[in-house]
């Protein structure tokens, strides 16, 4: 028990950017990469995906079929094997090798972001999407009949009552997203499943390593799940069924 | 109803029996298959290389069964030790770390360290031409941790296996890669890799990277890695540790 404490010890501050002599996070290696390739794709996904899923409804074909066909290839396919034709499958064009995007695809980290916003757009896209679909017509009828204009519908009254009841179905893409970053390793990052394998390889004892990580990701799920979970509350309060003692309050 | 059951228990007994008696015969070869000339899978799906070669010689020479359990490399000593295989033939440099918690036959050949890097590249390999480059490097392997202690101030990256670090290579994405002379040299004579070549001299530090390269067991396997020994003994005195070596390398690689 003592030797597992110690051993703990010596490879905890490795998740956290540091070492047995270097302050933590001295460097973004573990969870701040973690976090960094969470956060970026999953703010990028939701400022791309509001358009998107508008396109994706769209009356024309010419605006939704390509929409439906990004998202029928990043959702019909896993996410480490478009990491690895980002990565590995782009870089044997000279073409792209040429030009300047090279530049930022050359860098794993910019590869591993760029795979992690197009596949994340492609769920959360279609997650908003179908909740444009699911509205209310009630919620329209009532709109149109104040006079609004289309956009102002779409803007004060579809999207926002869209995007509240995406929250449930969302925060699960957020978790997925969250276990799926775990595969830059595999492209040379080190975040918190890196830092397991390098431990991993090192001492040759999985069980540390990996039980570390697994409680790092679990404490970073039951996070999200909490702010989700608060929320909910908040915007998804409508939703709730009627008690006694709410009945009262609004009577 | 009880019959069947009955003739199904017995030939299930039967079955169980006779695979714990092949199983007593069979030994398991831990190996990577992503480290040629010494292991890898050919395009039908077989293992071909210096160690499988070496593997079937030693076999035949125990007269024992051997099974080949393929294993990505920074996972293959714990499946060794979670007796998952029961030998690894894999290229494994015998060095202090591994011989505290492995059993090591005696070297069965010996290699070099390299630093390969684009032709026209200008870089030295000295601790201050190094500084600051991206240099990959296989991870789990005794090249990873001299890179990183010998040479501070390096960008490493590791890769799961060596086509992963060649690949970024000829890309462009490190500047050189550190690695075994007899893996790099034959890739540098293919036609990937013909704009690139060896930098500085090939080196070995005993430090890191041992005492050649060793067939590994469990540490209370001693009666099998004697054997081991004998039948390499064996292999060297009738030719066919020769002829294997020199089917590969045009040379001697056992010492």
């Amino acid at each position: 028990m003592n030797e597992l404490i110690s051993q703990l010890q010596t490879e905890l501050p490795d998740f956290f950017g540091g070492s047995t002599d270097t302050a933590l996070f001295s460097t973004s290696d573990g969870l701040i990469l973690t976090l960094l390739l969470q956060l970026i794709p999953m703010a990028l996904g939701l400022a791309l995906s509001i358009p998107l899923a508008f396109a994706r409804n769209a009356t024309s074909v010419w605006i939704a079929k390509p929409v439906w066909m990004y998202t029928c290839l990043f959702r019909g396919t896993p996410m480490l094997v478009q990491l690895f034709l980002i990565y590995y499958g782009l870089a044997q064009f000279d073409i792209v090798k040429d030009s300047s995007l090279w530049d930022y695809l050359r860098d794993p980290y910019c590869c591993a972001l760029l795979t992690f916003t197009l596949n994340t757009t492609a769920y959360t896209m279609e997650i908003l999407a179908g909740q444009l679909r699911g509205i209310d017509w009630r919620e329209i009828e009532a709109a149109q009949s104040l006079g609004m204009s289309r956009w102002k519908m779409n803007m004060h009254i579809v999207l926002p009552s869209a995007l509240r009841r995406s929250l449930p179905a969302y925060s699960n893409e957020v978790i997925m997203l969250l276990h799926g970053t775990s595969i830059v390793s595999l492209v040379t990052l080190t975040d918190i499943t890196g830092v397991a394998r390098h431990i991993y390889s090192d001492t040759y004892n999985p069980f540390e390593p990996f039980m570390i990580a697994g409680a790092i990701y679990l404490m970073l799920t039951w996070l999200i799940t909490r702010i989700f979970m608060k929320m909910e509350r908040r915007w998804l309060a409508f939703l709730k069924p009627i008690t006694a003692n709410s009945r009262a309050k609004t009577q | 109803m009880t019959m069947i059951f009955r003739k199904f228990g017995l030939a299930l007994l039967l079955l169980t029996g006779m695979s714990l008696a092949l199983a007593q015969q069979t030994l398991r070869i831990g190996i990577e298959g992503e480290y040629p000339p010494f292991n890898q899978i050919d395009q039908n799906g077989s293992l071909v290389g210096f160690d499988v070669d070496i593997t079937h010689a030693l076999c035949a020479e125990m007269k024992v069964q051997c099974k080949f359990v393929v294993q990505s490399w920074n996972g293959i000593i714990p499946a060794l030790l979670s007796n998952k295989s029961d030998l690894i033939i894999s290229s494994m440099a015998i060095t202090e770390k591994r011989k505290e918690m492995l059993a090591f036959s005696n070297p069965y050949y010996f290699e070099r360290a390299i630093f390969v890097a684009a032709k026209k590249s200008t870089l030295q390999i000295t601790p201050e031409g190094l500084k600051g480059k991206v240099i990959g490097v296989q991870g789990a392997t005794v090249f990873e941790k001299m890179l990183k202690e010998k040479y501070p101030g390096i960008n490493v990256r590791v890769y799961t296996a060596v086509s992963d670090h060649n690949l970024d290579l000829v890309s462009g994405r490190i500047d050189a890669v550190l690695g075994s002379d007899l893996v790099m040299k034959p890739w540098l004579s293919s036609a990937d890799a013909a704009n690139f070549e060896i930098k500085g001299a090939p080196f070995v530090d005993v430090k890191y990277m041992g005492y050649g390269a060793g067939i590994a067991a469990r540490k209370s396997d001693t009666a099998l890695i004697a054997k081991v020994n004998a039948a390499l003994e064996a292999l060297h005195k009738n030719g066919q540790f020769d002829a294997i070596s020199k089917k590969y390398f045009k040379d001697d690689i056992s010492h």
